[in-house]
């Protein structure tokens, strides 16, 4: 038995995203008494978030209203101009704001870089005596003997591959807290745990997900118009039957922040998220954009795409859900910073009224219903069909019954449609035989790149003699299962090409695994077939390094 | 026996230095910072020292903006007993970080200055000898074997082609290279006492040190780019080309 130390808080949050910093500053606002402590598994506050971002001020007004005059880096590029491009190969075509509802217009939002959000955050939560600590994982739950959350347990660190400690082996901590706050972001390990344990999605559809994939670029001055924010549909994910979408915010300092959205419910097994990227990146009209200027960072992050039918339950006995841990994105506006936050603070008024009550490590039943009394329902409510909707029918005709039905709920209250259902992306994807490899254009080094110098620009490190954190349940899956039915698909959804297939000595392939590379997306536990994949979180400070992403 | 380390904060080794768009510098707006990966093994030899009985104190220092707290935290939570910050926005050359740390030996008095052999950021491996320099103290760079006996100290160094071990009056100053030690990770429970550890906040005046820089960057520029090679058919083929490009 390894002894363990033990540190009590009144509250301990897992994951120092806009969520998890959120709840901390509410919590320290309602009651300057409670003990908060941030746990953050990147090497700092704002490492792993990668977000456009396009930002909806409204749950930042209400948490810290003077944000603009304070510092914020998100006040420096309020958005100027809206652009909605529906592209073909070749084209593109605006299409005009009338036709949207009036929540998707972008007018008095921000554009920057969530990491900074979150870093600015970070100080304004440590002026109040939070503690954050970066670069230390949750990597257990804690219960007690009646199965209530009673807190975490930090990452080991300095176990070798074979899982033994080495000469610098320190063992992890147990953090307890009156309440555990889970905003690990979309697709948690310990978030998870807990659906399962409590069966939390007993009443909602499944999540599903999108992978994005962004870069930021310096670009030439005469081209950079601050503000200007860009959204595109169509081609190229029109040419292999799936969906997403590609977003260029022209942000501060020259810079664009570009990316690429791919529904991760696609069928067609060779389907390559990253390469779909890199070919929108060649479309005329990115391209213009782009040319002579320069790529300065690379990343990539899973989205929550089932926007209010799949929240979950938030609460169980010790713990609650918020942010991208619950998934409050509002995806026609691909917007979640805003709800995520709001989430996180109307946990935290919850749990400080708890907690002054005498309460401790029981359901806050209230705070699920706040959610579902708040304008976070309110706004989700508005959008909910939008995504099945072009699941199901497809880009163009989808898109106009999406537009038809969050008309229809705008002005009226009522859509086209019930609430539609999901199915699981591992569950959507068909056998390789069914089609035909997709013949990607080779990179040009100049406006799109090969992956593994991509990954090199996520800035991303794991200490290389520790566990692979990329679980296989059964190793005999990916030769068995994935490579013959499914042409190995793990190899082309990755975006770090952490998964390889090799055939060294010609006597058949392997499966080899580049944990070193990952960048933390969580993609591969989301998308593999038979869920073979588990995604578990590596030593501390371990993944990416993103700057002003 | 006090130990007194210097750590600075640089630009974290992961990262990849992106040169300003105007040339000025390194551009360091959000990127990631960290101890200088040299000073952390001068932290740990340290706290090897103290836990062999040899030293009583160590005390961290750095010279740099209100972050490097940040930095001294670390060296806090990997062992060091307590640490002092000369806050300054200006970038601080060798020299003016040599003073600095000369004015803090006075008051101090530390039988053992041990810090890293360079920083990674302006690869300068000056700061440690100009310290000697200064105190007229004798040194033991590029240390990658420490071992404190008595009133001496007996260095291995690493030098062109092998080692050389030399034996120095205490006081003496060291720095460390890659192979002395493996720092060991600052624990969560350490990291938590270490916010309760002195950390004492001064300035350059406050020892009298004038610290404007002596030296003016004129350019800064990434690396050229590697151009693609070339692949050639046969070893005749390949002997045209060296020829062609007068390199054979």
């Amino acid at each position: 038995m390894i002894e363990r130390e033990e540190m009590p808080y009144d509250v301990v949050i897992v994951g120092g995203g806009p969520a998890g910093l959120a709840t901390a500053i509410r919590l320290k606002q309602v009651d300057p008494a409670l003990s908060v402590c941030v746990l953050e598994k990147g090497s700092e506050i704002g490492a792993h978030i990668l977000s456009g971002a396009t930002i909806d001020p409204k749950a930042l007004d209400e948490l810290l209203p003077t944000w603009r005059e304070d510092g914020c880096p998100l006040a420096e590029t309020p958005v100027t101009d809206n652009w909605h491009w529906h592209l073909t190969k070749k084209k593109k075509f605006g299409l005009p704001h009338l036709v949207m509802p009036p929540f998707m217009s972008n007018e008095g939002n921000y554009t920057g870089s969530l990491g900074n959000l979150c870093r600015w955050l970070a100080e304004q939560a440590e002026a109040l005596e939070i503690e954050i600590f970066p670069g230390f994982p949750a990597a257990e739950i804690l219960y007690d003997e009646s199965g209530a959350v009673i807190g975490v347990q930090t990452g080991d660190m300095g176990v070798d591959r074979e899982g033994n400690p080495k000469a610098d082996f320190q063992p992890g901590m147990n953090l307890l807290g009156k309440y555990t706050v889970f905003c690990e972001g979309a697709r948690g390990h310990l978030t998870k745990r807990l659906k399962a344990r409590y069966d939390l999605e007993a009443d909602c559809q499944p999540q599903i997900y999108g992978i994005g994939i962004k870069e930021l670029w310096d670009i030439p001055a005469d081209k950079h118009v601050p503000g200007r924010v860009i959204h595109t549909q169509g081609w190229p994910m029109s040419e292999t039957d799936s969906w997403g979408g590609g977003f260029l915010y022209h942000q501060a300092n020259n810079q664009v922040a570009l990316g690429f959205v791919t529904a991760l419910d696609y069928k067609n097994p060779y389907v390559y998220p990253f390469e779909e990227f890199q070919r929108w990146k060649q479309h005329p009209d990115i391209r213009a954009i782009l040319e002579g200027g320069k790529r300065v960072a690379y990343g990539a992050r899973a989205i929550n795409e089932g926007g209010w039918q799949s929240v979950p339950m938030l609460v169980f006995p010790g713990g609650v859900l918020a942010g991208c841990s619950a998934g409050f994105v509002n995806v026609p506006r691909i917007k979640g910073t805003h709800t995520a936050m709001k989430s996180g603070m109307l946990a935290a008024e919850a749990m400080a009224a708890a907690i002054n009550a005498g309460r401790a490590q029981d359901t806050l039943g209230e705070y699920d219903t706040a959610v579902r009394e708040s304008w976070i329902a309110k706004e989700l409510k508005l959008v909910q069909n939008a995504e099945p909707m072009v699941a199901k029918w497809g880009g163009e005709i989808g898109t106009v019954l999406a537009g038809a039905d969050m008309w229809l709920r705008t002005l009226f209250g009522f859509g086209l449609a019930k609430p539609m259902k999901h199915h699981t992306d591992a569950s959507t994807l068909q056998r390789a035989d069914l089609y035909q490899p997709i013949a990607y254009p080779k990179p040009d080094g100049v406006i799109s790149f090969d992956r593994l110098t991509s990954v090199s620009y996520s800035f991303t490190n794991h200490e290389e003699d520790q566990p692979v954190h990329l679980k296989l349940k059964d190793a005999s899956v990916p030769t068995a299962i994935n490579l013959p039915f499914y042409a190995g698909p793990e190899a082309r959804y990755c975006p770090a090409g952490v998964y390889e297939f090799v055939d060294p000595d010609g006597a058949g392939a392997k499966l080899q695994i580049n944990a070193q590379n990952c960048v933390h997306c969580k993609t591969c536990d989301i998308k593999d077939p038979t869920q073979n994949i588990e995604w578990v979180t590596p030593e501390g400070g371990g993944g990416p390094n993103y700057p002003n992403m | 026996m006090k130990i007194l380390v210097p750590v600075k904060r640089v630009i974290d080794y992961n990262v990849k230095p992106r040169v300003k768009a105007d040339g000025t510098g390194v551009d360091l707006a959000n990127v990631k910072m960290s101890m200088n990966p040299f000073d952390e093994i001068a932290v740990e030899e340290a706290i090897r020292i103290k836990e062999a009985g040899k030293a009583e104190e160590i005390v961290a220092v750095s010279v740099g903006p209100a972050k490097a707290q940040d930095t001294l935290r670390t060296a806090l939570a990997m062992g060091a007993d307590r640490a002092i910050l000369i806050e300054t926005d200006t970038e601080v050359e060798p020299l003016a970080v040599a003073k600095i740390l000369k004015a803090i030996v006075a008051e101090e008095n530390p039988g053992l200055v041990i810090l890293g052999k360079q920083a990674i950021d302006d690869d300068s491996n000056q700061t440690g000898q100009m310290l000697a320099a200064l105190l007229g103290r004798p040194q033991g760079t590029f240390a990658s074997k420490v071992e404190i006996d008595g009133d001496h100290v007996a260095v291995t160094r690493e030098v062109d082609g092998g080692l050389e071990t030399v034996k120095l009056a205490l006081p003496a100053i060291v720095t460390t290279d890659l192979r002395l030690n493996e720092p060991r990770y600052a624990s969560l429970p350490n990291i938590m006492k270490a916010k309760k550890k002195q950390l004492d906040v001064k300035t350059a005046a406050d020892y009298g040190v004038d610290i404007a820089p002596r030296l003016k960057t004129l350019k800064v520029s990434e690396p050229p780019v590697r151009v693609a090679g070339v692949k050639v058919a046969d070893v005749d083929a390949l002997v045209t080309k060296l020829k062609e490009l007068g390199v054979a």
